[in-house]
């Protein structure tokens, strides 16, 4: 397996023993914070929680944070439920999902703790340098199906897509399928892949395959594609500078959603992850600070 | 000990009826659960839909591309399961010395028990990469993939069932047989196979009922691209995958949410059809 997931497991085994430990050591109150915070969401985001909640449990030993995935609607619907103190998701709640957590009185906070790019990988045989946005809508939505039709081999291009369900297919589809048509869809024919990692194993191992990805996923067997607003304007490549600064132009904001005004122990994660320390882990895992 | 007796005799009472039980408690749940999605959603469009497009605004819910990822899958995977599965069974329980015998029903029963999730790895990097090469096709994620690994699955299962009704025919049937001067072909075709019939006929549909429900394998192998068509070199999607890969983010009591039980009841309703067809044709020869 990659290094990504041996680095999940070792994450999720440092992380468990954190908790177990912080547990074991509990100070009493006034020596410093104490509590638990629970959060779940966005797969995309969920080393990222792990590496915050590791660093924030070593700074304050009476505080257990424990983080679990699923998927952006899955912490929002836990939110939503009760049973969690931090929904993280890579895209903004839907207006009906606001509707239901008010239902249910609970008043949803939203905070913006980071920014991802998403880098188009092909593979690194490609000839294809840079596309510009109009011309990945068309790929997306099956209006461009062959690889002739942008200056390369004629053969038919290989669409790779998250699931429907996923934050990453959501977002791409609202920003870059229906860039131009709102009614736009994927191409019936692109493939779900249940997860970004399978999308880079697919395209490292298929020459003529396409797919969108996190940065943070982009390794050497793949090759992240230059990105144009218009086909007048510069050709960018994905990085986190070039994400930073706005000059790439797919990225998407990664947010924390609290039940009410955040109180407390959350309130205090939630300082530390916008501050310069979660800051800097943000960077460190690929993703863009925002500030 | 009288007493004892009656508690056993009891509780033999409930597990049998509780079978029943829960069989209607699940149908009603999905039957409840599923109906609410036709107030939010039109039964002519569910039915005659060529698009999914469950998270789009407005959604498009065409149960089309679904089915005939299913329908595809389910019927290539028994013309490969039902022949291959009953020619195994036969030459075990006829042809194969004793020992062979032996070891390949054990071997049989052994690949029933893989767990399907280490089946569609290995598939995943070895199937996939070679029907892409053999096919020179854009990916080996497609239709066929699903049907070969399926088809794995099943004939265990089909020969199983087959050669243990084979070998519970009277063995006279056959001796009469063969004394009469058949030879060994003439007795299986017109002696021994028509008299296991009733139970070929089982095992085929159990087989089915099994290459229908699978979820795992044809998620991780079939591609998951829900389009209407009817090519085994192209990615599908199937009604099980569909309600395995959405369930868990349908947002709670949404038309999303409440399409993937109507999903999970046509499932119900194929099972149930297959049942009843197996009731009469096994009926039938009594």
């Amino acid at each position: 397996m990659n290094t990504l997931f041996k680095l999940k497991i070792l994450l999720i085994m440092v992380v468990s023993t954190s908790i177990v430990l912080s547990a074991c050591v509990k100070k009493p109150a006034d020596e410093g914070l104490s509590g638990t915070v629970v959060i779940q969401g966005s797969d995309t985001m969920v080393d990222l929680g792990a590496f915050w909640a590791e660093e924030f449990m070593r700074k304050n030993p009476g505080v257990s944070v424990s983080i679990s995935g699923g998927g952006s609607g899955v912490g929002i619907k836990a939110l939503i439920d009760g049973t969690t103190d931090i929904a993280q998701s890579s895209r903004a709640m839907k207006s009906d999902e606001i509707e239901k957590a008010k239902v249910k009185g609970i008043e949803p906070y939203e905070f913006m703790v980071g920014k991802d790019g998403l880098s188009v990988i092909v593979h690194p045989d490609n000839p294809i340098v840079g596309l510009n946005k109009n011309e990945l809508s068309l790929v997306f939505q099956g209006k461009i199906t062959n690889w002739k039709e942008l200056g390369w081999e004629d053969k038919p291009i290989l669409l790779l897509s998250r699931e429907a369900t996923s934050g990453t297919h959501i977002f791409f589809k609202e920003n870059i399928v229906q860039l131009i048509d709102k009614k736009a869809e994927f191409s019936p024919g692109a493939l779900l892949l249940a997860a970004s990692s399978a999308i880079v194993r697919e395209v490292a191992a298929n020459k003529y395959a396409i797919g969108y990805v996190g940065l943070g996923f982009v390794n050497p067997k793949v090759k992240a594609l230059k990105v144009a607003k218009d086909k007048d304007l510069p050709y960018v490549y994905p990085t986190i500078e070039t994400v930073k600064n706005g000059d790439y132009p797919i990225s998407r904001p990664l947010f924390f959603y609290t039940k009410g005004e955040p109180t407390g122990v959350v309130k205090h994660f939630l300082d530390f992850v916008l501050g310069p320390d979660g800051q800097k882990i943000l960077e460190e895992l690929e993703f863009v600070p925002i500030k | 000990m009288k007493l004892k007796e009656k508690v056993i005799v009891k509780l033999i009472f409930i597990a049998g009826y509780s079978a029943i039980f829960f069989s209607l408690a699940i149908f009603y749940y999905i039957l409840k659960e599923s109906l609410p999605f036709f107030q939010l959603y039109s039964l002519g469009e569910f039915i005659t839909g060529n698009q999914w497009y469950p998270v789009s605004e407005p959604p498009k819910f065409g149960i089309l591309p679904l089915l005939s990822g299913s329908f595809i899958v389910a019927l290539f995977a028994s013309l490969i399961t039902i022949p291959t599965g009953l020619i195994v069974a036969v030459y075990i329980s006829e042809i194969a010395p004793l020992w062979v015998r032996s070891f390949l029903k054990s071997s049989l029963e052994i690949l029933v028990g893989i767990p399907t999730v280490i089946l569609g790895v290995v598939a995943l990097y070895t199937l996939v990469p070679f029907l892409r090469n053999l096919f020179n096709i854009p990916t080996g994620l497609t239709a066929l993939a699903g049907v070969l690994m399926l088809s794995l699955m099943a004939i265990p299962t089909m020969a199983s069932l087959s050669e243990d009704s084979l070998s519970s025919i009277a063995p006279s049937l056959k001796a009469n047989s063969l004394a009469l001067g058949a030879t060994r072909w003439q007795t299986i075709r017109y002696i021994l196979i028509p008299s296991a019939r009733s139970g070929i006929i089982a095992a085929a549909l159990l087989s089915l009922g099994r290459v229908i429900g699978e979820t795992m394998v044809v998620l991780m192998i079939t591609g998951n691209a829900p389009q209407v068509m009817f090519s085994l070199l192209k990615p599908v999607r199937v009604l099980t995958a569909t309600i395995g890969a959405e369930m868990g983010e349908a947002v709670f009591g949404s038309a999303h949410y409440h399409v993937l039980f109507t999903l999970g009841l046509v499932l119900l309703i194929i099972s149930t059809i297959i049942n009843i067809t197996s009731y009469f044709l096994l009926g039938r020869k009594k």
